[in-house]
């Protein structure tokens, strides 16, 4: 971990401003952000841990624990509130059989809520991965949660 | 995909040699189909849909002579998945994978029109030929959208064949920076971002202010849920906001520059990438731009999502690697902002007004809008209109216009309750407002406010309680926490508010908000809390008396506080069709037989409303 992490940080070459960017692409290699990846970080780059811890738990993109294989985002934005978001949710929560900011035991789903996902005309939506779906019914999100193995 | 590789370009001279060079590769007559590519469309399957067509196009033998191009956002994403056929300017909506042989052969060989894919106006059963002629497009006055509908995003030589880079020389070559910013000051054109501070202004204060290193940032952050216009332009035209940014940078005598955008926008980080690259290349950003010793270049960075990144010094926090947390505004961040050195910050749709007020003059501008507020304006026109999407309009128009002229009234059927501008920082505005011209004053006036252009429409369905308890949850997530007001005030709030909505509110509930309300207004350290309140207080001056049913009565009016409702089946109305059993996710629903009533469980049902969005007896009662 040490030499990947050593890796992406001599990219943005050692640069203390860049540490959002450094922790989204520690991120993107590890779909969360591993405590000895933050320590290594805070290391090469000479600032305390707690500036680091700081910067990764005040974030919404970043996450301290892990992620499952694939990523259903419910969004809760005002345009899909009141278009019958928190049904969505409850349909969605029911079909993965997790709460949102759940991960499966089998790391296979992780639910989580978003604010806004700037496709507001045609909430509620939601995306998997990178699909978006426009308000999917009880048994296109038993489909949709099939075809992700 | 732009093909050939461009020269890099030295002159202004060579630039217009090189558009004359593009225009004349170019047939205006040679047909094109442009499917929409925006995010929406994107949701009904726009890129299966370009695959298919350019499939399609190579099968019939016809590449030669026809153009097939994915386009960014044309803001009619009700509709999805849009094309329009030029030169004729036909639009097609809700085309799917299958339409697509059937379009190539009858429209492009023979020219037939297929009246299916038509837009029939439903309020005149009208049918729609012409993009132009459907009445969500006949209103709007699109300046800035315009573009998206006619460029491939990535091709720099589209931006140029519809006239783009022509002001960058202008600004360079005849103009001086203080003319520039004078032009700007002129035009009246204000800060999209929502604060609406005028753009001249600021550019003056940071062009002044002392020092040799300055910033000019771009904030595509976004944050405001329900607003996707920032978005839709940077990914369907991403050029238009960088030339304003190099005229930007120009004027007030900087060399470097940010574009912050929302992670949750990989195509928009993607498209302005490439269109950076593409003009450094081509002699437009970088050393020496077009010859005129002017150096500039622009960096991309994206945010780490958080709301607060609206407000700007949290905004130039976070470019510094910190926490983006706001800084007391007594210094502005024109003097001392990144790094503590002058800084600029626009949103992209103001930077994307810049390149066509210095083309074609402040005159030209301020002749557009009213008294205040000059130009037009982006909205995101979503919630329970009819007609969803991404509409431009001048300021000024009234809010019945947009509602019911563009939007085509409210869903249903359903009753027109209240417009929500501003995003979580705005305000409700009731029906007895509809009349109110749309500008950034007016829209203060009635205590809510532009914001980035976010404008959800909610009917009689909507509980303006349970929407004010939304808001104060949102924000009081969102506060960074450093000030006390915002950190404790909207906590305790968000308290008051989910006791009322669970029938535990008190008489003296109301007063205690709009104590709190104004203490957060008065002292609160940035915009985030001191506009926080908004919300509460224009739900409880306009719409008090659904407070009071949840607080006296315990009864919700728009039956949406699940703690004040039941569900029930009406047995006259139910036919028993069954379709509302099979999709209630906790098997409440029992089917009896054909035509004899279903049976709802109480003990079962979560309330989740499932089937009374599917009935469409209206069998289903809410109480």
């Amino acid at each position: 971990m040490a030499s990947k992490v050593q890796e992406i940080v001599e990219k943005y070459r050692r640069d203390k401003g860049q540490l959002v960017p450094i922790l989204q692409d520690i991120q993107t290699e590890y779909c969360y952000l591993p405590k000895a990846a933050l320590e290594e970080a805070a290391k090469l780059l000479d600032i305390p841990i707690s500036r680091v811890y700081g910067v990764a738990t005040f974030f919404k993109a970043f996450s301290l624990t892990p992620q499952g294989r694939h990523l259903v985002r419910v969004c809760l934005g005002t345009a899909c509130q009141v278009r019958g978001a928190p049904r969505l949710l409850d349909r969605t929560a029911e079909a993965l059989k997790l709460a949102p900011g759940e991960t499966s035991p089998d790391m296979r789903f992780t639910l989580s809520t978003v604010n806004c996902l700037g496709c507001c005309a045609l909430g509620p939506v939601m995306v998997v991965d990178k699909k978006y779906h426009s308000n999917p019914s009880t048994s296109e999100l038993q489909r949709i949660v099939e075809a992700a193995k | 995909m732009s093909v050939n590789v461009l020269p890099r370009i030295s002159s202004p001279e060579e630039l217009e040699s090189l558009r004359r060079d593009i225009l004349s590769r170019r047939d205006p007559n040679r047909p094109l189909i442009t499917v929409c590519g925006g995010t929406g469309c994107q949701t009904y399957g726009g890129s299966d849909v370009y695959q298919a067509f350019v499939q399609e196009v190579k099968k019939q033998g016809l590449e030669a002579g026809v153009g097939v191009k994915a386009t960014g956002c044309h803001g009619f994403c009700e509709r999805g998945v849009l094309v329009i056929i030029f030169p004729q300017d036909i639009l097609y909506q809700r085309v799917k994978v299958e339409d697509v042989p059937e379009v190539v052969a009858e429209t492009i060989v023979k020219g037939n029109i297929i009246d299916r894919l038509l837009y029939v106006d439903p309020a005149t059963k009208k049918r729609h030929t012409k993009e132009l002629d459907v009445p969500f497009y006949a209103r709007q006055h699109r300046l800035l959208l315009e573009g998206n509908t006619r460029i491939d995003p990535t091709s720099i030589e589209d931006y140029l064949a519809i006239g783009g880079y022509a002001a960058l020389p202008k600004a360079l070559f005849h103009m001086k920076p203080e003319q520039i910013i004078d032009e700007v000051k002129r035009s009246g054109l204000r800060g999209r971002g929502g604060g609406g501070f005028p753009t001249g202004q600021k550019w003056q204060s940071t062009r002044k202010a002392h020092g040799d290193i300055k910033y000019v940032i771009c904030n595509c952050d976004e944050g405001d849920p329900g607003a996707f216009m920032d978005r839709s332009l940077m990914e369907g035209n991403p050029h238009s906001a960088l030339e304003g940014m190099i005229i930007g940078a120009f004027a007030i005598g900087s060399h470097l520059g940010y574009v912050y955008i929302r992670h949750e926008y990989p195509m928009a980080v993607e498209n302005v990438t490439t269109a950076i690259k593409q003009a450094e290349e081509l002699g437009l950003l970088g050393d020496n731009i077009l010859g005129s010793g002017f150096n500039f270049r622009i960096t991309v960075v994206r945010g780490g999502g958080a709301f607060v990144c609206g407000e700007s010094t949290a905004l130039m926090a976070s470019l510094e690697g910190k926490v983006g947390e706001p800084r007391a505004k007594y210094v502005h961040t024109s003097e001392k902002g990144l790094y503590d050195r002058p800084s600029n910050l626009n949103n992209v749709e103001t930077w994307a007004n810049v390149p066509q007020i210095i083309l074609k003059g402040a005159d030209w501008f301020n002749k557009i809008g009213t008294k205040g507020s000059k130009g037009t304006k982006i909205f995101s026109l979503v919630g329970k209109v009819n007609n969803t999407g991404l509409i431009e309009v001048p300021m000024g128009m009234t809010l019945r216009e947009i509602v019911y002229g563009i939007g085509g009234g409210i869903r249903g059927g359903k009753k027109f309750k209240a417009v929500q501008t501003g995003g979580p920082s705005g305000g409700f505005i009731p029906e007895s407002l509809l009349d109110l011209p749309v500008d950034f004053d007016e829209l203060t006036r009635v205590g809510s406010m532009m914001g980035s252009g976010a404008m959800i429409v909610t009917d009689e369905n909507t509980c303006m309680v349970d929407m004010a308890r939304y808001f104060v949850s949102f924000l009081q997530e969102e506060s960074c926490g450093k000030c006390l007001p915002c950190r404790e005030g909207l906590k305790r709030m968000l308290q008051i508010l989910t006791d009322i909505t669970k029938g535990n509110g008190r008489d003296e509930d109301i007063q205690l908000l709009e104590r709190i309300a104004d203490t957060l207004q008065d002292t609160s350290l940035c915009a985030l809390g001191s506009t926080a309140a908004n919300p509460v207080l224009t739900t409880i001056r306009y719409f008090r008396d659904e407070y009071e049913a949840h607080i006296k009565e315990k009864r919700c009016p728009a039956g949406v506080c699940k703690d004040l409702i039941t569900y029930s089946i009406i047995d006259e109305k139910c036919p028993g069709c069954g379709l509302c059993v099979e999709p209630c996710p906790t098997k409440a629903i029992k089917f009896v037989a054909k035509r004899k009533p279903v049976i709802l469980d109480q003990k079962l049902c979560i309330k989740c409303g499932t089937c009374y969005d599917l009935c469409k007896m209206k069998a289903i009662a809410v109480k």
